[in-house]
């Protein structure tokens, strides 16, 4: 027959070491002791903790309720209306100029070389390869380790790149024309995330890297030692984009993710300088406006939509009934006037930033847009697909 | 059809949104009174209801979404690629032709979204149907899938062949329209969720995204994620607003400004290089090149930014400061620029060679920096991190921003340098190939020396040949 005792232990409670009568309370799997007193007390934390959870939920709603109406306050006019009595764009005319093909699979990112022309481009079989794509020539190609490669990037001095994807890291190869050197020798790893990366930048040298990931955080690394500088946490899921700022003191950059919010930050500090939520889905892709007051994203929900970080608010949404696939990538031309973007249904559409309308549809990828980057000289642009290739456009 | 729709872990994330906006199109193209034309379509000896003619769908999306022609092929193609629409002849190829090819809406039942992901015993039921129907119609991968299935639920064969049989015998009871309708529905669906080696699956997706794809752990809304969404939105509602009148204007302004220095939107002389195959534009506008053209030199008014962004720019602005002797301004700031961006490890050298240059009393080239400014600095120093200078740098950034380029742009330098400019002559595209300039290679980046201390970092690709 079974029988339950009720022991009562008097000895030195674990929480406030005072002679009490004591109760054994198990956390996880370790007997620990504590009076009637402290127990009372570590149960109303409890609630307390619960609570708490419960009116920050709250709190931060009410607040982005609140924040929503200080925006509208100031908004007194709409971009299309203002500018209206700007000249319509005329008809265009980009076609290919380029198709770069080497890739045996999906073309996921690319990035240009400072020098107009380079460029590297990464895909899901892990081959990192850079071109010469004025004369289509491959210059370089070296084989990650991982498949995937989501991310890669040009090091302003054309020296490195640096690419990474589902290893979930960040890794820096100098280019070199050694025949005798094997380019994967030379590898540093820079960043380590615990999730996919999926977007990666240098800043305005060769000696910092800043990463996105799918573990929902940014960072800011020192590539010779591979040191954290700064973490970045605010988003509530993946982490898919990232732009650095072309301001004039500030360090700032923004992000896009899986929760919808696209965010700016400070570098320095590490906090959330900005957030914006009116997106439908996941953020696929940030860029800012050349004179760094805006930014553009690009989105699953099909639109694309413009920032203004002076006025604090979305100013204005490129939409179409009939585009109703993803928006992966956008840039801007330089003059800021025209929205390059790149759409899961294998269109480019070419966006009047200041108008609203669209101005041009361009075909002739086979598949999924999955990058895009107008260059460094704002004379082309080019698009990477899923169908293996890339394309220069003017 | 044994499966049923298969649930994703946890709430499903809608990560298709294309999808339900394609069933939107689809319901509204079959709509009675505004939907695409239905016509009875004669195939042999039966007819079948509510087909479409490809011609007329391209019409509708023309119309209805007020696209051209080559949209709405498009359009059109995609909905048939995602098996909405079936062709009802040659239904083993999904394309749309604009013409009179009959298609069909698929039924619901077979939607992407609603039958997803694609059961493997469904498909080895469909296999199965298939090779009992006439010996030998199973093209050479479903072949190899069939076998493949075969071995992998070869405990569950006996269930797959009862199935087959029955679904069979059920359908020859079936009007032979019906049967021919059910057939090609199913086939589509095959061939959306089992595309044949060589036609590119619409339903592939990159790596699984947010916290609800399988294996993942939802990130834990924890108590400091919520904290720290509270400070920043506080911090945000703090913020100074602009109105936006005002910022849209500066949009215009920016526009107007730099429009005809965006190559896309007017062209650049004499030609773009993609265009014409010739590279001289990059080699009249190479980073440090010594006669700037007109328009280089004009950007240089827009904004101290970039006028200091532009290394020939920078470089006469120096001369500029140099006149004037306060070009330590300017080397400061390039300095503290090389620190914020520069490796940790030279982080305290540095910081302690720009203090002994530019901060020390009595300092070669010593800063003026108002006196709040440089106390903080210097305490700073003595614990030495990449942003110990952001407050000088920026004090001295405004300096030159407020005082000395205004005087710049009205210098007799500036003035003589918009004057001796170059503008390049256009050259046109030559029209015939063998007349088209060959493209010239230009050096690497990666092989050149690396540039000088001092000097700018990036911009030393030149494209020169």
């Amino acid at each position: 027959m079974d029988q339950t005792f009720l022991v009562n232990v008097f000895g030195s409670c674990d929480r406030c070491f005072k002679q009490r009568a004591l109760r054994p309370v198990f956390k996880k799997s370790e007997q620990l002791n504590y009076c009637s007193l402290c127990v009372e007390i570590m149960a109303a934390d409890g609630l307390h903790e619960n609570e708490t959870l419960a009116s920050l939920k709250s709190e931060a709603e009410s607040l982005k309720g609140k924040l929503e109406e200080e925006r509208a306050k100031l908004h007194d006019v709409e971009l299309h209306q203002v500018a209206e009595r700007v000249e319509a764009l005329g008809q265009f005319v980009m076609k290919t100029r380029r198709t770069l093909k080497g890739h045996g699979n999906k073309v996921l990112c690319m990035d240009w070389c400072k020098d107009k022309r380079r460029l590297v481009s990464s895909s899901q079989d892990g081959k990192v390869i850079v071109w010469d794509s004025f004369t289509t020539n491959k210059e370089h190609a070296v084989t990650m380790p991982c498949t995937w490669v989501m991310a890669c990037a040009y090091a302003p001095s054309g020296c490195a790149i640096a690419c990474g994807g589902l290893d979930n890291k960040c890794s820096v190869y100098p280019l070199t024309f050694d025949k005798n050197e094997n380019m994967a020798a030379k590898k540093k790893s820079v960043a380590m995330h615990t999730n996919y990366l999926s977007a990666c930048s240098f800043t305005n040298s060769d000696m910092q890297i800043l990463t996105a990931s799918g573990d929902g955080t940014c960072a800011l690394w020192d590539v010779e030692s591979g040191q954290l500088l700064q973490s970045f946490h605010g988003h509530g899921a993946d982490v898919l984009c990232l732009d650095l700022a072309p301001s004039e003191t500030g360090n700032t950059f923004v992000s896009g993710g899986c929760d919808k919010k696209a965010m700016v930050w400070d570098m320095r500090s590490g906090q959330c300088v900005q957030a914006f939520e009116t997106h439908e889905s996941d953020i696929n892709s940030v860029r800012y406006y050349p004179s760094g007051d805006a930014f553009a994203s690009g989105s699953d929900d099909a639109t694309c939509r413009l920032y203004d970080l002076r006025a604090d608010r979305e100013v204005a949404i490129y939409s179409k009934e009939s585009i109703i696939f993803g928006a992966s990538s956008v840039d801007f031309s330089l003059s800021g006037r025209l929205l390059f973007a790149g759409y899961n249904d294998y269109t480019i559409n070419v966006w009047d930033v200041l108008k609203g309308s669209r101005v041009s549809i361009l075909f002739g990828h086979e598949n999924r847009v999955s990058t895009l980057r107008v260059s460094p000289d704002g004379t082309a642009f080019c698009s990477g697909s899923w169908d293996h290739t890339l394309r220069v456009w003017a | 059809m044994a499966a049923s729709p298969a649930p994703l872990g946890g709430h499903p994330r809608v990560q298709r949104p294309h999808l339900s906006k394609m069933e939107r199109m689809v319901v509204t193209m079959q709509d009675p009174d505004q939907g695409v034309r239905m016509r009875s379509q004669r195939l042999l000896v039966t007819v079948i209801p509510h087909a479409v003619n490809g011609s007329d769908i391209v019409e509708w999306l023309m119309q209805k979404y007020s696209i051209a022609e080559d949209e709405a092929l498009h359009l059109g193609s995609l909905l048939v690629q995602h098996g909405y629409l079936y062709p009802l002849r040659d239904p083993r190829r999904l394309e749309l032709r604009p013409d009179e090819t009959p298609y069909r809406f698929q039924t619901p039942y077979f939607w992407t979204s609603t039958l997803w992901p694609a059961a493997e015993l469904d498909y080895a039921i469909y296999l199965a149907k298939k090779n009992i129907r006439k010996q030998g119609t199973l093209v050479d991968h479903e072949k190899e899938h069939y076998h493949q299935l075969h071995r992998k639920i070869n405990h569950a064969w006996d269930l797959v062949m009862m199935q087959a049989r029955e679904q069979l015998r059920a359908a020859k009871q079936r009007r032979k329209g019906d049967r021919l309708v059910i057939a090609c529905q199913e086939q589509t669906y095959w061939l959306v969720n089992r595309p044949p080696p060589g036609a590119p699956s619409v339903l592939e997706q990159g790596p699984g995204r947010g916290p609800c794809t399988a294996g993942r752990v939802p990130m834990t809304k924890t108590l400091d994620f919520y904290r720290r969404e509270v400070e920043c939105l506080r911090r945000a509602l703090g913020r100074a607003r602009v109105k936006s009148s005002t910022c849209l204007e500066a949009y215009l302004k920016f526009s107007s400004q730099h429009g005809p220095h965006d190559p896309i939107m007017s062209g650049c002389l004499p030609s773009n290089p993609w265009v014409t195959d010739d590279d001289a534009y990059w080699a009249m506008n190479a980073p440090s090149v010594a006669m700037p053209t007109r328009l280089r030199v004009e950007q240089w008014a827009f904004s101290f930014r970039e006028l200091l962004e532009d290394p020939v720019g920078r470089a006469h602005f120096m001369d500029f400061l140099g006149q004037e002797f306060s070009a330590e301004n300017l080397s400061f700031w390039e300095a503290c620029e090389e620190l914020r961006h520069g490796g940790q490890a030279q982080v305290p050298a540095l910081v302690d060679a720009v203090y002994q240059q530019f901060l020390a009393p009595g300092a070669a080239r010593w800063v003026n920096i108002d006196s709040r400014t440089m106390e903080q600095t210097l305490a700073g120093l003595t614990q030495p991190h990449r942003h110990v200078l952001d407050d000088a740098q920026r004090h001295i950034y405004l300096l030159m921003k407020k005082d000395s380029y205004p005087r710049f742009l009205k210098s007799d330098l500036y003035r003589d340098l918009r004057a001796e400019a170059v503008v390049p002559l256009e050259t046109k595209r030559r029209v015939f190939p063998f007349m088209r300039k060959p493209r010239h290679s230009s050096p690497s980046p990666a092989l050149l020396p690396a540039s000088a201390s001092g000097e700018p970092v990036g911009g030393d690709g030149d494209g020169e040949t």
